[in-house]
């Protein structure tokens, strides 16, 4: 976009009221052309979409329409009733309401405009929201969560009612998941109590922007869009990756032999914020750079499963500037504004080019000045991908992922909701729905389906209708059928279903599980305590824990020390590699004039790659096949992540346990896989039985898939999370515990009880649709495998190749056993057998 | 015979597990059968629970009596015992029976034609289902053997219980397993739950403590195919 600054002063003269324009002038400003662009097209009645860079002012672009609009209302008189919500403002993350709260606030005192700016989250407590119904803030800053609370409240068309504009901070990031859904059914319902209703949407650089500006509006006619303002990114980015002194390992995820050269990067800068992928790189991280830290500079660290507490002290001292460091995770990754970071340092490889973009803007906030970052591969392919997202952000390559259609788990909660609010007619609601941008394509069928659902469960067998939730009156409407309806959802909103987690409860050393409670130290995922044995030592929160044992809903730990430390490993945080990189690192390989551009040693690994094996062109899959040991192994090369490479392995070893080539397991990394075999599987593939065409031929991804699925612990744990969303089952709170396992009927059971009697509920679809673009990226493996078809490269050799070695490595650390639980019982109870002499 | 053969079959002199003298079979979908009696115990089915779920706003799927019978019909089919004793909390609440659908209430009095069938009371059922036929007891001895709910707190030889859902979990190789398990000494024996929809408490729980000679506890854990018995020096709680 060309700036005009001319044009943008008359413009701001026209547009804004006079103490904006004298705020502007004393602050030495004046309004960029993207802000009043904005104002003007809000103030003609549109809503916006708003693409910028950070450090645009993208904020108060935001605000701008409401502040000016607020700063003109006549005053209220007194004895006149209280106004309701003038501006909404939505944001993916507590911590940046409470970070636009101190923002915004700044500007609106200076001014001296008469708006109360206020939140409400998760954390605001009781007699806040009470008086916050009675006496509503002008602005009012909250999440995708609390809307769906508001809404569902009894008095939700009153408190809206002077509703006139919604900001969405972070888009982008907020309408790819299930809470995008939740808050496009909201935005459909505030859209019905005030149909003129605008909305402004605040983004990073998307790959496609007109999804988001349908997004924004009400999709009658289908298809309508908001107004876009595009301002071109900043200053060019310096971005590095570390040529170390040292060695670079590889395999792994730690960036263990960086860490001297880190730490001298930090002392360099003022601040630094260091970037990992998941929360235990980001503890493995932080406990070494202590270890570095002679100068004891204040480093801290911030991920999400820390106590709330210690998280609001970090963000805190962060924005005091009292900090030399901060090591965090993807809580971090959003617009919030930190002042001082000069710069950013990414340790492991970004996954994604769009993401690598947003962490580097985190430094420097000021658009004209460039951002510097230093990333820090943590692996050889690390490398490679490293190179690749650096080019991509030079050239401003954009992968954010596709939006997919609207889950019907978490359309249900909503219609729950609604009904909670007050009486609905199906025909409006269903119509109200499709306004949605995500439920555009919604049919009617379906959406009866989902109501049915939330009367009575949905079943074919009509056993619950004295039971029902809502019910449809003699007037047509939907009614709740009991208040207690309402107080249960209330309990249950929301579309973010955590593993179930134990409070990680510090006694004093030496007093074992009798030791009286501590403090909290935050959480832990309950299937990493279970392989915990008491006087286990592990890394929490930067401390050494030892394991005391499981005290109802907590763990029970106290000071540890000493060698073998483990590292708790989370479920959620592990983001695959992006299509687009996984294309660049393909290209790179190939081409043999771009390894000038990496470190030496890697460019060496990958010529002696070459003369003992091969690199595969750019749309070819390298499979090897060698072997080592007493096994014969496979490893191939597709570069589609971890989580398709998972599915992937599991159904080529359902195949090649067929073929009778005994497969005993395999391991997935982001860029490869390899699959170990008591049978020689080249041996195999010569006398075509099967050839290696036939044994990747897209046909898995039918039969082979189904029946793999249904046994699947993904599908169950995808189940688990859509029957909590849809309110079928209850959340787990910690306390609810006590109870004891055998009173609650879990997940699991239903699962399969219902699988068996009703493999259509819609609740099964949902899970199904949920697991195949999740978990299992089903889509992504059947591209690929349409890809390579006919263009496999085969290589048999004497021994491992240099390219295999990282996946190699990763055997034994998290393999997936082919094979069902039921053989590790075998061996329990043969140990037991031999151990008595009965063998 | 035809099922007397596939008695035969089912019961290999291996696979027999000792109670204060009488041998029983534990069968890895969760019953025990005492071939010398040709009496088949099984606990806490907890029927109707998920229309007792539903009754209080969970809509969990009605299927659960459903599958929990097509179960036990199974088992019954397979060892054609001269007596049933169900161990308790048959039902899930003391309403349970009135609430089940006709056609599953049909099931069942089919099951229990031509046997002699005892419903224990147990804590969530403590009144007979009194429209089903069979006889209510609060327990019952036969030969060397005691039937009830509840394990007593003291130690009885020849004590069959259910109540507390015993499951039992290892680690091996870093990865956990946790399966429902029946749960003896040898002189005391505690059954798994068989309901569809039942959940399951660790036999290391406080709840079981006093109730076994630690030293030759073992615990039978349900296999797809077959039972597996581990010493209790290899469980883990949790």
């Amino acid at each position: 976009m060309t700036e005009q600054p001319r044009l943008a002063e008359q413009n701001a003269a026209v547009l804004l009221p006079e103490p904006f324009v004298e705020w502007f002038g004393k602050k030495g400003w004046s309004p960029r052309v993207h802000q009043l662009e904005l104002l003007a097209q809000a103030q003609g009645g549109q809503s916006v979409l708003l693409i910028a860079p950070t450090g645009a002012g993208k904020t108060l672009a935001g605000f701008l329409p409401s502040l000016t609009e607020l700063a003109n209302r006549p005053r209220r008189k007194p004895g006149q009733a209280h106004r309701g919500i003038h501006t909404l403002y939505i944001s993916p993350l507590k911590a940046l309401a409470v970070d636009i709260e101190r923002n915004l606030g700044k500007p609106v005192e200076e001014i001296g405009l008469p708006v109360t700016i206020e939140t409400r989250t998760g954390d605001t407590p009781s007699h806040k929201r009470q008086r916050q119904k009675l006496v509503p803030p002008d602005i009012l800053l909250t999440t995708p969560e609390q809307l769906a609370l508001l809404i569902a409240g009894n008095d939700a068309k009153r408190f809206f009612e002077d509703l006139r504009y919604v900001v969405l901070d972070e888009l982008h990031s907020l309408v790819t998941s299930k809470r995008g859904h939740l808050l496009a059914l909201g935005l459909a319902r505030l859209r019905t109590f005030v149909p003129s209703l605008q909305t402004i949407g605040l983004s990073a650089t998307v790959a496609e922007p007109d999804e988001l500006r349908c997004w924004l509006v009400a999709q009658n006619p289908p298809g309508d869009m908001a107004g876009l303002i595009t301002v071109a990114g900043g200053a060019k980015p310096d971005i590095s990756i570390l040529d170390s002194r040292e060695r670079v390992p590889w395999s792994g995820h730690s960036a263990r032999y960086a860490i001297p050269e880190i730490y001298e990067a930090i002392k360099k800068h003022r601040t630094t914020l260091l970037f990992v992928n998941t929360r235990s790189q980001a503890e493995l991280l932080f406990q070494e750079l202590w270890r570095a830290n002679e100068d004891s500079l204040p480093i801290a660290l911030h991920h999400g499963s820390l106590d709330v507490g210690q998280r609001r002290r970090v963000e805190k001292a962060m924005a005091d500037n009292a900090l030399r460091a901060i090591v965090a995770t993807s809580t971090l990754d959003l617009g919030i504004d930190w002042g001082d970071v000069d710069l950013v340092v990414h340790v492991g490889a970004p996954k994604g080019a769009s993401r690598l973009a947003q962490r580097i803007g985190r430094s420097n906030h000021r658009m004209d000045e460039p951002s510097k970052a230093i990333l820090i591969p943590a692996n050889r392919f690390e490398v490679l991908e490293c190179r690749a997202a650096l080019d991509a952000n030079y050239l401003g390559a954009q992968d954010t992922p596709p939006l997919i259609k609207g889950a019907l788990d978490v359309l249900s909660q909503h219609v729950l909701g609604v009904a909670c609010g007050g009486p609905f007619d199906a025909d409006l609601l269903y119509e109200e729905v499709r306004a949605a941008a995500p439920y555009a394509a919604l049919e009617r069928e379906t959406f009866d389906r989902v109501v049915d659902f939330v009367a009575t469960g949905g079943y074919a067998l009509k056993n619950y209708e004295r039971y029902a939730r809502i019910r449809r009156n003699k007037d047509g409407l939907w009614r709740i059928s009991h208040p207690s309806v309402a107080q249960q959802y209330r309990l249950n909103v929301g579309t973010i279903v955590e593993m179930p987690e134990l409070n990680i409860r510090y006694v004093r050393q030496g007093r074992g599980m009798a030791g009286r409670g501590g403090p909290v130290l935050g959480k832990i995922e309950e299937y990493f305590a279970e392989t915990l044995r008491p006087g286990d030592n592990f890394l929490f929160a930067g401390k050494v824990l030892r394991f005391e044992g499981i005290r109802e809903n907590e763990c029970v730990v106290s000071n540890g020390a000493g060698a073998n430390i483990i590292v708790p490993s989370y479920a959620g945080g592990k983001f695959p590699l992006s299509t687009y990189l996984a294309e660049q690192v393909r290209g790179m390989l190939a081409d043999s004039d771009r390894w000038k551009l990496l470190p030496e040693q890697v460019a060496d690994w990958l010529r002696i790659q070459q003369e003992k094996s091969v690199l595969p062109k750019r749309g070819d899959l390298l499979v090897e096949t060698f072997p080592r040991g007493n096994r014969h192994y496979m490893v191939a090369y597709p570069f589609e992540g971890r989580l398709a490479h998972q599915t992937l392995g599991m159904l080529l070893t359902r195949r090649l346990e067929r073929a009778h080539a005994r497969p005993l397991g395999f391991v997935a990394t982001d860029y490869s896989l390899a699959v170990w075999a008591l049978d020689d599987m080249a041996a195999l593939f010569k006398a075509r039985k099967p050839s290696l065409g036939q044994l990747f031929d897209e046909d898995m991804l039918g039969d082979d898939l189904e029946a793999w699925l249904n046994d699947s612990w993904m599908l169950k744990r995808t189940f688990r999370t859509c029957a909590v969303i849809a309110g079928l089952i209850e959340k787990r709170y910690p306390g609810q515990e006590k109870s004891g396992r055998q009173v609650t009927v879990s997940a699991d059971l239903i699962y399969d009880v219902l699988r068996s009697h009703e493999p259509d509920h819609i609740l099964l679809q949902a899970t199904r649709t949920d697991a195949s673009a999740g978990l299992l990226d089903v889509s992504r493996l059947g591209e690929m495998l349409s890809r390579v078809r006919g263009r496999i490269v085969h290589k048999h050799l004497d021994q491992i190749s240099p390219l295999a070695v990282p996946v190699m490595l990763e055997i034994g650390k998290e393999s997936v056993n082919g094979g069902a639980n039921d053989t590790l019982l075998m061996e329990a109870a043969d140990l037991v057998e031999e151990a008595m002499g009965r063998a | 015979m035809n099922f007397s053969l596939s008695r035969a079959m089912l019961i290999a002199e291996a696979d027999l597990v000792g109670i204060a003298g009488e041998r029983a079979v534990c069968d890895r979908r969760g019953v025990l059968y005492f071939p010398d009696l040709r009496l088949l115990a099984v606990s806490d089915l907890h029927l109707e629970k998920g229309s007792s779920f539903a009754r209080r706003g969970a809509l969990i799927p009605p299927y659960d009596t459903g599958a929990t019978l097509l179960q036990l019909q199974a088992v019954i089919a397979d060892y054609q015992p001269r007596i049933v004793v169900s161990l308790g909390d048959s039902f899930h609440d003391g309403s349970g029976a009135e609430r089940m659908h006709q056609s599953f209430r049909g099931r069942l009095e089919a099951m229990m034609a031509g046997r002699d069938w005892f419903w224990v009371a147990g804590n969530h059922d403590p009144e007979a289902p009194t429209d089903l036929p069979g006889e209510t007891v609060q327990e019952l001895a036969i030969g060397s053997l005691v039937f009830r709910h509840e394990p007593s707190k003291l130690r009885v030889e020849g004590e069959i219980a259910g109540h507390l859902h015993p499951c039992a979990r290892i680690v091996q190789r870093g990865r956990s397993v946790r399966r429902r398990c029946f749960a003896g000494d040898g002189g005391r024996m505690i059954m798994p739950a068989f309901g569809a929809y039942t959940g399951s408490l660790n036999v290391l729980d406080r709840a079981y403590a006093d109730l076994f000679r630690l030293e030759t506890l073992v615990a039978y854990m349900l296999g797809a195919e077959r039972i597996f018995a581990i010493s209790g020096s290899m469980l883990r709680p949790g």
